[in-house]
Order: structure tokens, then C-alpha cells, then sequence
């Protein structure tokens, strides 16, 4: 099958049976690859009720066809199961070098089930797989497990490993690959650790077969010379995504302690020019990627220097403003921690500011905290949380389970100011200024993340206090941006160098040979996105409406200051929000999806299955 | 000498072995190209590119005189080479690649599409006044 390695590897860790399964005509045709690969299988095969812990769940790592191809950055791998931080349908995807190594191995899809009776990693080299011990690694940290495994392996074996926080079952507990990059949302870390799988390592030597070797070379010739001959695309080797900090806060969009604002007075300190000034050692680039957005850094303290990768935008605003660290090394040094202890840095970010903020309101004390001084701006207090919450000690037991789940034994007004949707912690754009960024993050199917529609520009376009017509966008975005999760490849260089969408849709068809149309693609897409709905109503007899509901702060609190002061958005706006988006998409006025569209979109079985329970109509 | 390398720029991407691999073998494989990036990230926060120099050296190894120049290009004759590995293991760069499904070693044959490609002008300008040339 053009563009396709044409298998599926499943291994089951509680028997160690290993297996193949030809890469089907059905699957390929309905869901193209990465993150649809992910929806279908967990749609499938875990059982409604099953513990995301348990052996039941299975976590999915899916490349695309797109993915380790001549063409920009075909390196994204969507790694799926049960999320333990929503108890639904998690994703989450990484760059680097690991999904065009599974493809040159003879996988698309590598499903892992069951759970190892010791801890373990699995060994790919193309047709050889073994499962061997990882007692050596257990308990090391998740880069350093990268580095000890290159050097017993070599160099050529891609590898994504797990942290202590990942070991540990912490919610948000990220997989790492590539020395700095991370599948950092929904736990798949978690997942992983679970199963007592602490790596996989992957080597193949394999050509990916593709449809028109000569008309690949041509789209992405001109991808590559577009991209080249881009006078932006300096900026972006430069800085990468560190630039995005300081515009961020220009348009009031920067969480700042604890999404109590989206302004922060010190973001000079976090600037992606002070950055490359003072602690940019390197740059790092995913798969065939021009634009080489990671950085390397070094930051020291408490007397120790490390290296690290990054900060990107998101870490930086979730760990600099939102916890009001001082300055872009402190970030830095927080992003190491992070890394090597497997936590997403995200809701690491998110986790440790609720803390400071129930510290600062007094609804925890030093007795809580285990005696850690958690204030805002304090690194100390921040790597003092995040050590407590990868080895789950003390008050780090109850915030590995995420805002959410601390929310609950902190009470009431700790809930008001937990910034979550569904469990997963909201990444870096407050958005009381922006109503279709905040529907984007309502409406997101894996709980609160921006990489499903990222339509805050949308928002400063036509208008920031405008509820009216903005769901229709949000859909479009839907639609648009997880095709690139399907294809395995990166969507940076059409958001922000503005490759045309044509390209991507002159590629298909290269690369597979099959003539689907771009607006055939969006249905596909539109077919995964109600997919992983039906998973969270099949799951739950009370999902519905509440459950895409932002927290209490954003329509309760006015902005406090910035340039958007005393903006707010009430809880009718965001009723008026879902109501429309609830109507584009044809779901009813809960949130479900309505039979006759999931027929509309093929998914007949599905809405059988649905109706059948009494969950649809 | 073959191309000026300028390592500390490398970013990783490996563009040049998919590039290598789509012109030379027609093939999306960055494991049959000529070009080899090394992560030397754990322990030098840097990337290492291996190419060959067209230093000659492996000219002289080849017990079956099946490598040597062809248009200035240190060149391996398919038809002579029997894949004893000689070369590869006497080549001091480590930048003749042996492949499980090609029967011959992959070296650079200094098509220029690497460079053409590269990012981030790593791989420097092919000097005209030095390409082909056999060090000593």
C-alpha cells in the first residue's frame, strides 16, 4: 500500500506474544494513519469501563503516510489509548525521528496491550522483536534512559522512553523521545508505565513504497524551496517557538499565575531574544525540518548546569508566567526537571500553580505542602512540587492526579480555579479574551489543549468580543489541523510559514495514489472527530453538555489588568458558544452526536451501538 | 577533498539522507543514502556528519580494483564489487554504508542534492577548484 509500511504490529506484554496483521483496506480508507489509527483501535478494542491503568487498555503508536518521506517534516508519531487524566480518548504526538523509523521497520501502527509481569522494553530491529528486561532502567530518569540504551543499542535506534512519573502513574505523566521531545498531553506516559514498558527502541532499514516517486519530488521540492525562500523562516531557526512568548502577552493570551491573568509585567525575562542571548547552546530539528525550532540550552541550579531542550512556548508560559518564574534560565532549568523526571510540562505547569494559588488564597498551608514555601516565582518550590509528584509523596500524590483530581480534596474554591476541561490542564492561551480559542478548548476531545483549533488569531480578526458565528471556525480548525495528526506529519510550516493547504493536498495523492479530494479528507477527518466523542458518550451515561464546561474563573473573573483589563465572558456567551457549535457539528443540544450524523460519516456501527445503549438519538 | 562540512550548524533533520536516498536509489530510505548524521547530543550538544572526503583510501583497499575515480569522483564499479566490506572497514571517515538490501557499500558520488537541500548550508559549497580531487 503506497505511502505505508502495510502492517500492524500488536504485541501483548502479559503473554509476550508478539504478531502482524496486514494493514487493512477499510482502515486506511476511513482513517488515513497517526491519530486516526489511534481512534480506531482504542474505539475498538478497549471495552467501555476499562481501567486506563489495566491490562485492558492499550496504547497505540501510529505514524502516517506522510511520515519518513522526502517532503517537510513527516515526523509525527500520535500516540493513543484511555487517558488516565480524562478516563476518555487521549492523543497526544511527538516529533523527532520516531515515526519514519516504525514505517522503515514495516509499521504503521504498533498496538501494545496487556502488561509485562517485570518491568520491560521492547526491542524493534525491522523483522526482529524482542521484549527484554528493563530492570536496569527502571527508575532511571526518561532522558537518561535514552542516553543508556543509545549506547547498548547505538545510535541508529530511535527511542521513546518514560520518566519515574510515568513509572509512578502520575496523570500527566509525558513519553520522551529524542533526547528533548515529548508526547507530553493525557498521560500516555502513564499508560506506559502501566504496562511496565519503560522504552521502546526502534531500527529499520526498509524503503516506504509511494505511488509517484517523481511527483513526490516535485510538491516537495517546491514545498522545500517555498519554505527556503521564506524571509521569515530565519526567525523561526533562530528563535523557534520561543518567539511566540512575548507576542502571546501582547495579545493577552499569556497565563499568568495560575490563569488568574493573560498579561505577565515581567515577560521580558521569558523572551525568546533573551533566550538565544543567554542560554542557547544549539538548534535541533525533527525529522527533514527546516525550520529547527528546538533549542539546545543550558541552565544552572542550585549548582548544577544541565542541558535541556527547549523551552518552547508552551512550557514557558505554563511553567514561566503561569507559575511567574523570573527569567527564561529558570524555565529552562523547571523544563529539565520536568523532562527527566517523564512529566508532561504542561500540566506540570498548570499543577504547581493551582498549588501556589491555593498556597497564596490559604486553602492548603505549609502542613499540605509537606513544608515547601509553594509561592509564586519560587523555582525551589516548583522543583520541590514536581520531584513530590513524580514519586507521588505527600501533597505530589494527590496533585498527580492532576488539578482536577486535587480540586476534590482541596474543595470548592480550589475547584473554581482548577484550569482544566475534562481532566487534562489547559495549555497556553487564556482565553476570556478570545471566545472561539475558548470553544476550542471547551469543545477539544482530548480535554483542555490548543492543537485542535488554535483560532486565537480568528479572534483578534473579526472581532475578540464577538460570541456570535465564531463555532463555525472552530469546526473548520477541527477538521483542518488533525488531518496533519493523520498524516504523520508536522502542521507548523503551513501555520506559521504559511505553506498553502494545497501542497499537503497534492501530496496525497502522490504519495498513495488514491484520489481523494481535500474536502474527502475533512470528512475523514470530521468521521475521527465524532469518533472519539462517541468513545466519551459510550463511556459515561452522564457525558454530555457539562462536561465541555471551562472552569468557574473564566466567566466569574473579569481580566484583571493588560491590554484587555476588565474584559469578560459570561456564562450565556459560552451557552451561545456551544449551542451554535453544538448545531454545526449535528449533535444535540447535550452534546451528542445525533444518529443520523454518525451515519452521514460511516459510522453506522457506531451509532447502532450508541442507540442501542439509549446514549443517542 | 569532497565537501566542507560545518558541523556545529547541523540541526539533525537528516534531509540529506532522505534527499540522498530519493535521488540516488529512486527510494524513500534515509538508511540507502551516502550521508550519515550521528547524534552526538548526550554527551557534546552537537550533531556529527559523516560523508565521504573522497580521500582515495579505499581506492587502494579494494582487493577487486573495483573503486576508483570516474569524473573525478571516487566511484565503486558495481559490476567488479563482490560487498567484501574492505572498504568500508579501511575507510578512516566510516562513510561507505553497507545496506541489507543492496549488494554493494553506498558512498557519496558527490551529486550535489544534499547540499541543494540542506537547511542550514552545512554542507558547504562543493569547491570547485578541490572537487574530485584525491588527497594524498
Amino acid at each position: 500500500m503506497y505511502g505505508y509500511a502495510g502492517n500492524i504490529l500488536r504485541v501483548d506484554l502479559s503473554s509476550g506474544r508478539v504478531s502482524h496483521e496486514p494493514l487493512t483496506e477499510e482502515l486506511v480508507h476511513n482513517y488515513i494513519g497517526g491519530r486516526g489509527f489511534g481512534a480506531y483501535y482504542v474505539y475498538k478494542e478497549v471495552p467501555p469501563g476499562a481501567d486506563p491503568y489495566g491490562p485492558h487498555n492499550i496504547l497505540v503508536f501510529a505514524s502516517g503516510p506522510f511520515a519518513g518521506l522526502f517532503l517537510p517534516s513527516g515526523a509525527k508519531t500520535s500516540i493513543s489509548a484511555k487517558s488516565p487524566a480524562t478516563g476518555l480518548y487521549g492523543d497526544s504526538n511527538v516529533g523527532g525521528h520516531l515515526a519514519g523509523e516504525l514505517k522503515y521497520a514495516g509499521i504503521d501502527a504498533l498496538i501494545v496491550g496487556g502488561k509485562a509481569k517485570a518491568p520491560s522494553y521492547l526491542l524493534i530491529d525491522d523483522d526482529r522483536i524482542e521484549i527484554r528486561p528493563a530492570d536496569h532502567l527502571w527508575g532511571l530518569g526518561a532522558i537518561k534512559t535514552e542516553e543508556v540504551l543509545k549506547e547498548e543499542l547505538g545510535d541508529e535506534f530511535q527511542i521513546a522512553t518514560i520518566g519515574p512519573a510515568g513509572e509512578n502513574g502520575v496523570v500527566f505523566a509525558c513519553i520522551n523521545h529524542d533526547f528533548g521531545r515529548q508526547a507530553g498531553r493525557c498521560g500516555m506516559g502513564a499508560v506506559m508505565g502501566s504496562k511496565n514498558l519503560k522504552a521502546i527502541a526502534v531500527r529499520g532499514t526498509r524503503s516506504v513504497p509511494v505511488a509517484d516517486i517523481d511527483g513526490l519530488k516535485d510538491v516537495a521540492g517546491v514545498m522545500f524551496r517555498e519554505l527556503m525562500e521564506d524571509p521569515s523562516l530565519k526567525v523561526w531557526q533562530d528563535l523557534g517557538l520561543a518567539q511566540v512568548t512575548t507576542w502571546a502577552n501582547s495579545i493577552a493570551a499569556l497565563p499568568t499565575r495560575n490563569f488568574r491573568q493573560n498579561f505577565y509585567e515581567a515577560v521580558d525575562g521569558l523572551s525568546g531574544e533573551l533566550m538565544k542571548e543567554t542560554i542557547v547552546v544549539g538548534d535541533k530539528a525533527c525529522f527533514a525540518c527546516p525550520m529547527a525550532t528546538g533549542k539546545l540550552c543550558k541552565a544552572s541550579f542550585r549548582g548544577k548546569t544541565v542541558l535541556v531542550e527547549g523551552p518552547e512556548y508552551e512550557t514557558t508560559a505554563l511553567i514561566g508566567s503561569n507559575c511567574a518564574l523570573k527569567s527564561i534560565e529558570e524555565v529552562a532549568f523547571a523544563n529539565y526537571v520536568c523532562d527527566e523526571l517523564g512529566l508532561d510540562t504542561i500540566s506540570a505547569g498548570n499543577a504547581v500553580a493551582f498549588a501556589m494559588e491555593c498556597f497564596e488564597k490559604g486553602i492548603i498551608t505549609k502542613d499540605d505542602t509537606g513544608g515547601i514555601e509553594a509561592r509564586f516565582g519560587s523555582l525551589d518550590a516548583f522543583c520541590d512540587l514536581v520531584q513530590k509528584i513524580a514519586a507521588r509523596e505527600g501533597i505530589g500524590d494527590l496533585l498527580a492526579k492532576g488539578v482536577a483530581g486535587a480540586a476534590e480534596v482541596w474543595g470548592e474554591e480550589s475547584r473554581r480555579i482548577a484550569i482544566h476541561v475534562k481532566g487534562l490542564e489547559w495549555s497556553g492561551y487564556e482565553s476570556r479574551g478570545a471566545p472561539s480559542m475558548m470553544l476550542a478548548y471547551m469543545t477539544c476531545d482530548i480535554g483542555a489543549h490548543h492543537n485542535r483549533a488554535w483560532s486565537v488569531t480568528h479572534d483578534i480578526a473579526v472581532g475578540r468580543d464577538i460570541i456570535k458565528g465564531k463555532a463555525a471556525k472552530v469546526v473548520e480548525f477541527q477538521h483542518v489541523r488533525p488531518l496533519f495528526d493523520c498524516f504523520g506529519v508536522c502542521r507548523l510550516q503551513w501555520v506559521e510559514l504559511g505553506l498553502p493547504l494545497e501542497h499537503y493536498a497534492k501530496l496525497y495523492p502522490v504519495v498513495t495514489g488514491r484520489d481523494d479530494s481535500w474536502e474527502d479528507l475533512l470528512v475523514k477527518s470530521e468521521r475521527i472527530w465524532n469518533l472519539t466523542r462517541a468513545f466519551a458518550v459510550r463511556e459515561r451515561e452522564d457525558f454530555g453538555r457539562a462536561d465541555d464546561w471551562p472552569p468557574r474563573r473564566f466567566y466569574e473573573e473579569s481580566v484583571p489588568d493588560g491590554p484587555v483589563a476588565g474584559f469578560r465572558i459570561t456564562a450565556e456567551d459560552l451557552d451561545v458558544l456551544l449551542d451554535e457549535y453544538y448545531e454545526a457539528r449535528g449533535w444535540d443540544s447535550n452534546g451528542r452526536p445525533k444518529v443520523d450524523t454518525l451515519t452521514r460519516l460511516g459510522l453506522e456501527h457506531v451509532a447502532s451501538e450508541l442507540h442501542k445503549m439509549g446514549r443517542i438519538t | 577533498m569532497g565537501m566542507d562540512i560545518d558541523m556545529p550548524r547541523c540541526t539533525g533533520c537528516k534531509l540529506c539522507q532522505i534527499v540522498c536516498s530519493v535521488t540516488n536509489f529512486g527510494e524513500n530510505n534515509p538508511k540507502k543514502a551516502g550521508i550519515r548524521i550521528v547524534s552526538k547530543l548526550f554527551t557534546e550538544a552537537r550533531y556529527e556528519v559523516i560523508v565521504c572526503d573522497q580521500c582515495g583510501e579505499c581506492i587502494d583497499a579494494c582487493p577487486f580494483d573495483a573503486i576508483g575515480l570516474a569524473s573525478g569522483v571516487v566511484t565503486i564499479n558495481q559490476e567488479l564489487c563482490t560487498n567484501c566490506g574492505v572498504c568500508v572497514d579501511a575507510c578512516p571517515n566510516g562513510a561507505l554504508f553497507t545496506h541489507p538490501a543492496v549488494d554493494h557499500p553506498i558512498k557519496c558520488v558527490l551529486c550535489g542534492e544534499c547540499e541543494r537541500f540542506c537547511p542550514r548550508g552545512v554542507l558547504g559549497a562543493l569547491a570547485a577548484s578541490g572537487k574530485g580531487e584525491v588527497a594524498d
